[in-house]
């Protein structure tokens, strides 16, 4: 067995360690910079106990006002001492430029180091430029091996038999329903569809791992997660056929689903506006003291938005518990990750925010479910953003708009439909336990063939819903255009019915 | 595949709408038919393409006539999600044509730092609904380059290109038409084409316009469209409308996608002895009033029609310039038929568009007036 496995080219070291494991891993190598820095971001009472001095920190004295002498110096300073120290002046002639009691983190300092907001930096005398990457690449949090056994030595979070045959179960409803809608839009009967094959465990383990109470901000490929939650087959089928029972009343296309009562935001279209969303939700949850986190997910192309950094640097700032879990498939429709960003994946840009973060094993569910699990633990007790980025493949092509095998090999989409399922290994593990039987696998495959069988004839046959809900939600009451507007269009489907189709009720 | 044969048992009971709806559209903006039949005429050859094959003609030459021109955007390596950049990059290479990271307000800015260095970027926003993260590079920055510096400096090589409109499925995000938008920058030119033909001489003309222009491409019509295209290398006029029907009781104006529906409306209206004079506005800024304002002053009525939402609609704009110009000669008020003040929506997507038989009520009730 391969201690590690290539992606997207490169070799990935394998973490075989536990979730607290790999926290304590990335605290101790933490620097005491970042640490000092965590521990003054916590709020009085929960951390140090003592309120900050760091004028940055929220709510405390604001920084000087722009235009005030004190202001001009310091501005002044801040940029000039290491401009000059590029020039060639020594170290020292540009650290005794600051020289009195600050009011605003820049502390007087000695020769060797420059108290800066943030915490002591120190000098140095070699030119030194951050490497672009580690030598390394940041390893990858696994529990199960290829073959579905433990690795020895993994630590992760128990699940009972009961949760572990759940999350099976779920995995395989989401394959089949992909399966069968994918078919249905073929046939024409759905205008839209898009799989989440191959990303099945970072769908249902993530879900298992949050509480009901926590808020999800989806992007379109995590179907699963409202799956896990309740969002029953038949309500799947309404939102695609878009009948009168789909909640978002037929406005949107097929796979952009919502609810209200499963904290599940509704899908949008436009990539990644849902990360600063994510921000504002978790910072609510943190207001109410609830017991409870936001997770927003997002591709590995949606970090290329700009929303992405407001999100993340807002998350850092705001302090607030949202887990940012990003679903690495290597792929953004035809644009390959190496053509999508340059860094080490996705995670390594959490710390450049001051974000903790994980990779991990996005087609290990087990792997999936510890890591989730902890980060939320993480955000709520100590509110904090966490980025989790799980490494997976997009099985599927982007959508049924797509047909990948125009820019990518057949044999590497084979090679992770098979070789890397997620949901085979999970059940080798699940099986390996004496959870599972053939006979079980076979009567779950059947029925929920059936159910969703029987769910699409009935999404079919339901009416569209009403011309009056064309106007309805624009704003909280009609205005008086849309009043207009819909008298207006009333005449004209009385004028020209046939113009209209007839499964829309007028 | 057994879950294919499965569903297939599964009685269709009714039939999805939006198949229906797709059926529906009307198309008449060429005189060819399907693929590529070829015609010998004048100088060089014509074929029957489609649209999205006409402005990959005019990439092509882009590129072929320009070696500071260079093709980008999301997905645009393997040719992109519309085929429009299909074998541009094979041909002219990967530091000409490429991918870039998905980030709207990035490709619109590297566009305008590599224009402003004397370049011709023509940049690919994938759906003109997802314009918006660009937005601000495009209103503050590329409109604004040559104005605030002086002229010190400018983009005029940016043309930023992007499919616009309904398509039949695409409900709110793969449907809109934001022209106004643009519409209201000065610094900006906003072109949009109704046919192949006219896609790429329009393309040609905008990427060689030494100013930024936003390029509208109607997605409906990038495979439905066809019509005999030049195959050499042809401009046409910026800020020139074309009056592409003749007539004598009313003045239809429009553009893109929204004239083969103004065609036939044309068309059925003649049928009831009611002559339309129809103007391709094709340039929205800055616009030719002057043709516009000569037909309205021969017929003594005018009707515009978009599918963008009507309230505050580039329509609102023609009908009040209009209205100062004709005052004395309009005999109706100007009339409007365009999408509705709501989202643009999946089911309801017949319902919100500005149909043929509403131009034709309109038309009527504008002529009896
Ligand atoms: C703002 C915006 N730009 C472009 C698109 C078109 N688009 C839809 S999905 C997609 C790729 C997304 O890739 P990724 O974030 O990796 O998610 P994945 O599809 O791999 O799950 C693109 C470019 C969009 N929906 N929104
Ligand atoms: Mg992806």
């Amino acid at each position: 067995m391969p201690a590690c496995h290539h992606w997207r080219g490169l070799e990935l070291g394998r973490a075989e360690h536990g979730v607290s494991d790999m926290a304590a891993l990335w605290l101790s190598r933490a620097s005491t910079q970042l640490a000092r820095r965590a521990a003054r971001r916590l709020p009085a009472g929960r951390g140090s106990g003592e309120p900050t001095t760091s004028p940055w920190f929220l709510g405390a004295v604001p920084p000087p006002a722009l235009g005030s002498t004190a202001a001009v110096e310091t501005s002044r300073r801040r940029g000039f001492c290491s401009v000059r120290r590029f020039a060639g002046e020594s170290s020292a002639a540009a650290a005794t430029v600051v020289d009195e009691e600050p009011e605003n983190g820049f502390v007087a300092s000695d020769q060797q180091a420059v108290h800066f907001p943030g915490g002591k930096v120190s000098f140095v005398a070699e030119m030194n430029f951050l490497p672009d990457s580690m030598k390394e690449r940041i390893n990858c949090y696994r529990v199960l091996d290829d073959d579905g056994r433990t690795i020895s030595g993994s630590r992760f979070q128990e699940v009972s038999k009961e949760l572990a045959v759940k999350m099976y179960s779920e995995m395989v409803t989401l394959q089949i329903m992909d399966t069968i809608f994918y078919e249905a839009q073929r046939q024409g009967r759905i205008s839209f569809y898009l799989t989440s094959n191959g990303e099945e465990a970072i769908n249902i383990a993530s879900a298992a791992a949050l509480s009901m109470d926590d808020i999800v901000l989806p992007q379109y490929r995590e179907p699963g997660v409202l799956l896990w939650r309740g969002f029953t087959l038949q309500e799947f089928a309404n939102q695609c056929f878009g009948n009168k029972l789909d909640y978002g009343k037929g406005r949107q296309m097929p796979i952009h689903y919502g609810s209200n009562r499963l904290n599940y935001f509704t899908v949008s279209s436009p990539i990644a506006t849902q990360l600063p969303h994510a921000v504002g939700a978790a910072y609510s949850l943190k207001m109410d003291k609830k017991d409870a986190c936001a997770i927003t997910y997002f591709g590995d192309g949606g970090t290329s938005e700009g929303d992405f950094h407001a999100a993340l640097n807002f998350a850092a700032v705001m302090e607030a518990p949202v887990i940012f879990f990003c679903r690495n498939n290597g792929w953004a429709i035809s644009t390959p990750t190496t053509e999508q960003f340059r860094s080490d994946g996705v995670v390594i840009r959490g710390q450049a925010y001051g974000i903790r973060g994980i990779r991990v094993d996005g087609n290990d569910a087990l792997a999936v479910y510890s890591a989730v699990h902890a980060a939320r633990e993480m955000a709520i007790t100590e509110g904090r953003p966490i980025l989790v980025e799980a490494l997976t493949y997009r099985v599927g092509h982007h959508s049924t708009s797509d047909d990948s095998t125009k820019y990518r090999p057949v044999d590497e989409i084979e090679h992770w439909r098979t070789a890397r399922d997620p949901i085979s290994r999970y059940r080798k593990w699940v099986q390996g336990n004496d959870w599972w039987s053939d006979a079980e696998e076979s009567e779950l495959r059947s029925r929920v063939r059936k159910e969703l069988l029987q769910a699409i004839q009935v999404a079919e046959r339901m009416p569209k819903p009403p011309v009056a809900d064309l106007f309805t939600d624009v704003y909280d009451k009609i205005p008086s255009n849309l009043c207009e507007q819909e008298q207006l269009l009333r005449d004209t489907i009385m004028k020209h019915p046939a113009d209209y189709p007839t499964d829309v009720p007028v | 595949m057994a879950a294919a044969k499965a569903l297939r048992e599964v009685a269709r009971t009714r039939r999805g709408s939006w198949a229906a709806v797709v059926g529906r559209r009307c198309l008449s903006s060429g005189s060819g038919g399907p693929a590529a039949e070829r015609k010998e005429g004048g100088g060089g050859g014509a074929k029957a393409v489609n649209l999205f094959t006409a402005v990959n003609q005019a990439l092509h030459i882009a590129l072929d006539t320009d070696p500071r021109a260079f093709v980008f955007g999301e997905d645009v390596g393997f040719g992109g999600v519309f085929r429009c950049t299909t074998g541009l990059a094979d041909r002219f290479g990967k530091n000409r044509v490429f991918n870039t990271p998905l980030c709207e307000q990035g490709i619109a800015g590297f566009a305008i730092g590599l224009a402003a260095m004397g370049n011709r970027a023509i940049a690919e926003i994938q759906f003109a609904d997802y314009i918006f993260p660009a937005f601000d590079q495009i209103v503050n920055e590329a409109a604004k380059f040559r104005y605030r510096s002086g002229n010190e400096f400018n983009c005029g090589g940016l043309t930023i290109r992007t499919p616009y409109g309904a398509v039949g499925h695409g409900g709110h995000y793969h449907s809109q038409s934001p022209e106004a938008f643009f519409c209201h920058v000065p610094g900006l030119k906003v072109v949009i084409p109704r046919s192949p033909r006219e896609a790429k001489g329009l393309l040609l003309a905008s990427i060689r316009d030494p100013n930024p222009v936003v390029f509208f491409e109607p997605k409906w019509l990038y495979r439905l469209a066809v019509e005999e295209v030049p195959e050499e290398d042809y401009m046409l006029p910026l800020s020139e409308a074309e009056v592409i029907r003749k007539g004598s009781d009313i003045t239809l104006i429009g553009w893109g996608a929204q004239l083969a529906v103004l065609k036939e409306a044309c068309e059925d209206a003649a049928k009831d002895g009611v002559s339309c004079e129809l103007i391709d506005l094709k340039t929205l800024i800055p616009w030719d009033k002057e043709t516009v304002e000569a037909s309205v002053k021969k017929t003594g009525k005018l009707l515009v029609s978009h599918e963008a939402p009507i309230t505050g609609g580039f329509g609102a704009e023609i009908a009040a310039s209009i209205t100062e110009r004709c005052f004395q000669r309009l005999e109706a008020p100007v009339a409007r038929v365009c999408g509705l003040d709501t989202p643009f929506p999946l089911v309801y997507e017949p319902f919100y568009m500005p149909t043929k038989n509403k131009v034709l009520d309109a038309i009527k009730s504008t002529v009896n007036y």
